[in-house]
């Protein structure tokens, strides 16, 4: 009966649960986007050129590794190398934030050629050109959101670490906290083909 | 229930799942390059979901993970792909 | 709630004092009456707007109530019995109060996501009630926010949506809760194949809870953002389909009707058996039957969508799938009647509630199919039809399966008996009343009285005022049920740990149950449906 008290499988087995939910979520947003393609071919093509692919790219770049790093720092922690996984984690925390500022620019050259939602200059353009950028705001920024999320919940596994509340024997923290900032990377892995490089 | 799989993955297994995925992302982006119209889209989206699979197995350890794991994640994105297919019940055929 | 004040183990074993012993304990029975409680005043408030909109409409014009306020009225009321009674109520309150215990175990798998889960439910519902009193008035689109009128009207909207959206995450929180109990916290012995099919049930309204109301979540996220930021994915003056907002929001909506009716199944499952003394009829069948219902359940969402405008070959394959749906619903009604067949049957209240759940959810289920039927459907589309269909399938279906629920394991929660014949006549008053109520809905829906309209033609006067006149037998029928019921939860009679010589697990613990649901370790010595000397068995007396 005191099977409740800690277990392993049943915490990493609820968060998959929620990663399915987070899944179905940018999923509803999926199937506006395949609907819209589908609509609109030429237009999306043409607005995704103006998309830049080194931003797109190097935001791939960070993200992927900062997943190696998280994967590693997995490994780490069950080696019982306290040190090297908070570094790990560290890094994988820098990353998250060269993703978020890379970002900040590109939206923010975006906003300088007066195009964000509902501005006159997006208004005069072709109506699929509209909701090409209007699904890139939605989706990117949805995506933006879970990043900042991602970033606090390795902040506070990373004091965990520190206290060792996360250690060699009990680091379902970790692994979920893990797994949360895979299934960032694993939007971002859709996201970056259907907007930067659609053609 | 100890049923716990405790399976530590290697730095070196890592490494090399990461250093395919900035492959594969070198690659969707060449193939980006050519005209290959309609198929650019299933281009993109076959290496997607190919770089997709490596995170949720290596990254993500499904690989070492129970059936129940693998089931549920799969039925997951059975899900997803037919709400995505039955909604073009609609919008294909309009 | 300090009603709840008696000498009884769970009620009573208080970390904090006062409230706060309930609305921060991660007991799974508190959080579950706890649900009940609170669904149950939601309801009241529900019923009331009900009333008052069927009193609107017994004459045509002007009754009491100008327009705009009737359109806030269908509103609040559909959004206050849909996201904050229907859904949650009979898993968040009876799944929560007798999952665990049915398989044998302490709690559920995550004690505080689940107390956290009514947190929410409380913090979506403060929302919604915001939204009436604040901005420029209660939201007046109808519960189901259809776009472009959501995204355009002053009221206010945009609040309200994000109060659903936190419901549907509170809704989430529970779904994933049960799936990982009852994969992971099982008694040992607890095969698949023994556990009670009230497990079962819910075992599959928590596959659609997490897998379909995240997509409810990004819907109602839309509106909010479309009404802050005017994107336009739903606008055709930028290019947007509104037809698509329709089919996002019935991805969830459709499936989510599952929610509603798959847990008030699994009662009556459990109910049938005991009171007909005989094993369940076809076990398996009803098992695989509720995980079907979800999966097919979840494919049929544009049957909602014959006359928007989208493509004939998506209604006519829609239309198909509906009819799949009936399949699993009709085996379930089938072992029920089976289950009766050549059994030992003593008329109690609760097998009053189930009995009235067969006949009134095969009406609802039945009408299912005129309106599932593409071709009839163009004709009732919109109508009272609709109305009375929905009705029969959700009150007499859920609400009917909740009152089942109370009247079954109120001796269990509180260690009481309520008094049998006044739940009787309250059941027949329910019973009459809510026919009358809703059978005419079904003929001026026939006859072409729109639904959601303030004024009529002369022709329906007639089924406006015999509904509205079955509205008050309606009211007095509940009225009666929960005075008997609140009454013995002080000053009834006392009963031992097992008044219905039920089989499963629950009735093994004494009447209420203690915090950890078990006095000692439980055994499994029969199925959840095996009857024979349950009189003698000295777990079970």
């Amino acid at each position: 009966m005191s099977n409740i008290h800690k277990d392993y499988l049943g915490s990493k087995f609820g968060m998959w649960l929620f990663l399915f939910t987070e899944i179905l979520l940018f999923g509803g947003l999926f199937i506006l986007y395949s609907i819209y393609l589908h609509k609109y071919p030429t237009e999306f093509h043409l607005a995704g050129k103006e998309l830049n692919v080194y931003f797109g790219g190097g935001n791939t770049v960070a993200l992927v590794t900062s997943s190696l790093f998280m994967a590693m720092s997995i490994s780490a922690i069950q080696k019982d190398d306290k040190k090297l996984a908070i570094t790990f984690l560290s890094i994988t925390l820098a990353l998250a934030f060269v993703f978020l500022t890379n970002k900040y620019f590109e939206w923010g050259a975006k906003f300088h050629h007066g195009i964000y939602p509902d501005s006159p200059a997006l208004l005069e353009r072709p109506k699929g050109e509209i909701i090409f950028f209007g699904l890139y705001f939605v989706m990117t920024g949805l995506h933006g959101i879970h990043v900042i999320i991602g970033a606090i919940i390795i902040i506070y596994t990373l004091f965990m670490l520190k206290y060792e509340k996360v250690n060699k024997d009990d680091f379902v923290l970790l692994e979920n906290a893990g797994l949360y900032w895979h299934l960032v990377d694993l939007i971002w892995i859709y996201l970056f083909p259907l907007f930067y490089l659609i053609l | 229930m100890s049923t716990e799989s405790k399976h530590i993955v290697s730095y070196k297994t890592f490494i090399i799942v990461w250093a395919l995925l900035l492959f594969l992302t070198a690659v969707t982006v060449w193939v980006a390059q050519i005209n290959l119209g309609f198929l650019n889209v299933v281009a993109a989206l076959a290496v997607a979901t190919t770089k997709a699979c490596i995170v949720i197995l290596f990254f993500m350890h499904l690989k070492y993970e129970n059936k129940l794991f693998k089931i549920s994640v799969f039925m997951t994105f059975l899900v997803l792909a037919l709400f995505i297919g039955f909604t073009f019940f609609d919008v294909a055929y309009r | 709630m300090d009603k709840n004040s008696e000498v009884i183990p769970f009620l009573n074993d208080n970390k904090y004092p006062g409230i706060f012993g309930w609305i921060f304990s991660t007991d799974h029975k508190k959080i579950g009456l706890l649900y009940m409680y609170s669904t149950l005043i939601l309801f009241i408030i529900g019923v009331i707007i009900g009333l008052l909109i069927r009193i609107e409409l017994i004459a045509p014009g002007k009754t009491i109530v100008d327009p705009q306020t009737y359109n806030a009225f269908f509103t609040v009321h559909g959004v206050i019995m849909i996201f904050l009674f229907v859904i949650p109520s009979i898993p968040a309150a009876f799944g929560n109060l007798f999952l665990p215990i049915q398989i044998g175990a302490e709690d559920v798998a995550f004690p505080k996501l689940n107390l956290f889960s009514w947190w929410l439910y409380i913090i979506g519902l403060i929302l919604i009630l915001f939204s009436l009193f604040t901005g420029k008035g209660a939201p007046d689109t109808g519960w189901t926010f259809y776009v472009p009128f959501s995204e355009f009207t002053t009221t206010n909207v945009s609040v309200a949506v994000i109060g659903v959206f936190i419901l549907g995450f509170s809704s989430i929180l529970t779904g994933l809760n049960f799936i990982t109990t009852v994969h992971r916290l099982r008694m040992p012995e607890m095969k698949w194949m023994k556990m009670p099919l009230f497990v079962w049930a819910l075992y599959a309204t928590a596959w659609i809870q997490v897998l379909a109301t995240p997509i409810l979540g990004i819907t109602v996220l839309l509106i909010f953002v479309e009404r802050m930021f005017g994107i336009g994915l739903f606008d055709p003056a930028k290019g947007g389909d509104p037809i698509l907002y329709q089919h996002l929001f019935w991805i969830y909506s459709h499936p989510a009707v599952y929610i509603m009716v798959v847990p008030a199944m699994g009662v009556i499952t459990e109910i049938i058996p005991v009171f007909a003394r005989k094993h369940i009829f076809g076990y398996k069948a009803i098992a695989f039957s509720s995980l079907a219902i979800a999966f097919a359940g979840s494919l049929v969402w544009a049957h909602h969508m014959y006359t928007s405008g989208m493509s004939d070959t998506a209604v006519i394959i829609f239309s198909f799938l509906t009819f799949i749906v009936a399949i699993p619903t009709a085996i379930k009604v089938f072992n029920w009647v089976a289950t009766l067949y050549k059994g030992s049957i003593i008329v109690e209240p609760p097998l009053l509630f189930a009995l009235s759940f067969i006949f009134l959810f095969s009406i609802g289920g039945l009408t299912g199919l005129i309106l599932g039927a593409a071709g009839t459907d163009i004709h009732v589309h919109d109508t009272y039809f609709v109305v009375g269909h929905f009705h029969y399938t959700i009150f007499g279906g859920t609400g009917f399966g909740f009152f089942g629920a109370m009247h079954y394991w109120f001796p269990k929660i509180y260690g009481r008996m309520y008094n049998k014949r006044i739940a009787t006549i309250a059941w027949a008053l329910l019973f009459i009343g809510f026919n009358i109520l809703y059978f005419p809905m079904l003929v001026i829906g026939m006859m072409g009285m729109p639904r959601r309209y303030y004024d009529y033609l002369p022709q329906y006067h007639t089924g406006h005022i015999i509904s509205t006149v079955g509205s008050w037998i309606l009211a007095v029928g509940l009225i009666i049920m929960f005075y008997n019921l609140f009454k013995s939860i002080k000053h009834g009679e006392k009963v031992g740990k097992n008044p219905w010589e039920a089989a499963t697990l629950e009735w093994t613990t004494p009447s209420p149950p203690p915090t950890l649901n078990f006095v000692s370790e439980p055994k499994l010595t029969r199925g959840p449906y095996d009857y024979k000397g349950v009189e003698e068995d000295e777990q079970y007396s």
